[in-house]
């Protein structure tokens, strides 16, 4: 019987010949990456030794990552006392792949990753955050777990009792219409699937229009999978992912993209054309709460955010700068920009989009998760609502439970922020 | 007795659990300070000591979706409740289950807050209205970790063997 990528790489990564969705196996780690929160897990990590006579060692601190982006530059002493503690942790045992608070090579988790070229295709990743789904995007099975799982990583350089998923298959063709692209597909995606429609199930993402979508565009697709609830999203490893790690990631070393098989076995095919897709908005209070652009349009916003490990990438920011370029931000709103990395960033300027927000009116903020999960920076008031690239509009999100966000492309919240309400991009466009 | 304390309806996300303004407090005894810190009644009520041990959250499909902030089961492991959901989501589950949280997967489960729920093996009963309900099994890969009394003492169990 075939395997799907999902099976293939898990079957690999437990020494079996073969597994298939239901089976239990043990995967061991290619690699581990948290963020702030290796604050918790150092402490759990520590408790799995309570009590032995065992030095607490992590397995393979080379095939280990912290990054630091949740609350960076710290917001109190607490966080500040944190990322220190975490800081000695990391020194003390040799962690390879640490990224402090940095403008050269700190960033976004999700983006220091790929654009480091820490992920190859086949590879196990695993992070303690549930968007560590955006790694599939470079053929790899990546997942979320919590803290003590990964403790119980760092301590095994393997994750205990996995039950290899069922695999949902996408088939995508069409080409996009202009200003629409991956960030309208996998929101329209995830209203079709709900937010528990692929709950412990793998997204395998086919077709022609996934083929010349760039890593970039993938990263997007895989991100927001697990916002269908999917333990991973995954793009098989083809020539676009070799040539992203090649030039972008400067990856020197063999690159073996692993594929399904043709006889693998899917729980569930789903077939979307994109020819004819409109922008779409999620909603408020969940991200399967998702529209067209069109039956929301108007809709007064008092924030709009362009950023996060969804959609902070150079692309994304071109798009931004270029509906922007000699426009003003509408005096009713206000517009936050956090490009995903300190490369990002420096891209950004050279190519003058940084300088094209600064001018419209938008303040650009330090790359970190900034306002996505409300901890300390772009709050909104009460009764306010803000329009957003990120991935998450739950009540309370963005740090007010008395708020309400829409989630939407770069296009969509550049489009807006010069009307102040949202407003579709394609109005007007070819 | 086991009474349901809340009830809460579909897809409630751990930023509804445990705010992510709160995810810079980390150590489990320091997090129940803040379940369900956005419902301020429930949340007082909590802290307070109204609820006891063993009350029951209701939860309706995919409970525990969004961040995999593990702050979200040790908040509600704290309070010692017991969590009934139609339905939880993945990594909500599985830290549940590492940290041994009592999570109650009931597809059909129909109850209101104050009805007092019996919990068995294979089903729960609602005491207040008579209606049981079939519990569906934890995910079958994780038992030993149930059996072992969390992910902790199981992964120690398993370095101690390794190093003899």
């Amino acid at each position: 019987m075939g395997m799907t990528v999902a099976e293939k790489i898990l079957a690999r990564a437990s020494g079996l010949p073969s597994v298939k969705a239901g089976d239990v196996v043990e995967p061991r780690v290619d690699l581990a990456m948290s963020h702030e929160n290796a604050a918790l897990v150092i402490n759990q990590f520590f408790e799995v030794y309570q009590g032995t006579n065992l030095q607490p060692r992590i397995w393979n601190p080379l095939k280990v990552s912290v990054i630091f982006d949740h609350r960076v530059p710290a917001e109190s002493p607490k966080t500040a006392s944190n990322q220190k503690k975490v800081r000695e942790f990391v020194a003390a045992q040799g962690v390879g792949k640490f990224h402090d608070i940095r403008g050269d090579v700190g960033g976004i988790c999700h983006q220091i990753l790929p654009e480091n070229g820490y992920v190859r295709p086949g590879f196990v990743v695993v992070g303690t955050d549930s968007h560590t789904t955006s790694h599939g995007a470079l053929g790899a099975f990546a997942f979320g777990i919590g803290a003590t799982e990964m403790a119980s990583v760092w301590a095994l350089g393997t994750v205990l009792n996995v039950e290899v998923p069922a695999t949902i298959k996408v088939n995508v063709k069409g080409k996009f219409k202009k200003f629409v692209g991956p960030k309208d597909l996998i929101l329209h995606l995830i209203g079709r699937l709900t937010a528990q429609g692929a709950n412990f199930k793998v997204i395998e993402f086919h077709g022609p229009t996934i083929r010349l979508m760039s890593t970039s565009g993938r990263l997007v697709i895989c991100n927001m999978s697990v916002e269908a609830g999917a333990t991973a999203g995954i793009v098989p490893a083809d020539k676009e992912t070799a040539r992203y790690l090649r030039k972008e990631a400067g990856v020197k070393g063999a690159i073996a993209p692993v594929a399904p098989d043709k006889d693998a076995v899917y729980e569930r095919i789903i077939q979307i054309d994109v020819s004819n897709l409109e922008p779409q908005v999620a909603c408020p209070h969940t991200v399967d709460n998702v529209k067209s652009v069109a039956s929301v349009k108007g809709t007064k916003v008092h924030q709009i955010v362009i950023g996060s490990c969804t959609n902070g990438r150079l692309d994304d920011l071109a798009i931004a700068a270029g509906i922007l370029k000699g426009r003003k931000i509408s005096q009713e709103t206000r517009m936050l920009v956090f490009p995903a990395s300190g490369r990002i960033y420096a891209q950004a300027l050279a190519k003058g989009y940084i300088g094209t927000f600064m001018k419209a009116g938008a303040v650009v903020m330090n790359p970190g998760c900034g306002p996505c999960l409300g901890i300390h920076e772009g709050a909104l008031g009460d009764g306010e609502t803000a329009l957003s690239t990120t991935n998450r509009n739950f009540k309370g999100r963005m740090g007010n439970p008395n708020s309400q966000v829409f989630l939407c492309s770069p296009a969509v919240a550049a489009a807006s922020a010069v009307k102040g309400v949202i407003t579709n991009p394609r109005k007007g466009a070819k | 007795m086991a009474t349901v304390a809340l009830k809460l309806g579909d897809d409630i996300s751990t930023d509804v659990i445990y705010p992510g303004r709160y995810m810079a407090t980390v150590l489990p005894a320091e997090t129940p300070q803040y379940a369900f810190a956005d419902m301020t009644d429930f949340n007082s009520k909590l802290t307070s000591k109204q609820i006891p041990p063993g009350s029951v959250i209701l939860g309706g499909q995919n409970f525990g979706c969004g961040s995999s902030r593990e702050q979200a089961v040790s908040t509600l492991k704290g309070h010692e409740l017991v969590i009934a959901a139609k339905g939880f989501a993945r990594i909500f589950l599985q830290n549940g289950i590492n940290l041994g949280l009592r999570t109650v997967v009931c597809p059909t489960i129909d109850a209101s807050e104050g009805d007092d729920l019996e919990f068995n093996e294979e089903e729960v009963v609602n005491k207040t209205t008579g209606k049981r309900f079939v519990v569906e099994p934890l995910p079958k890969a994780r038992q030993a970790i149930i059996d072992a009394g969390g992910l902790i003492a199981y992964t120690r169990k398993l370095i101690v063997a390794k190093s003899t």
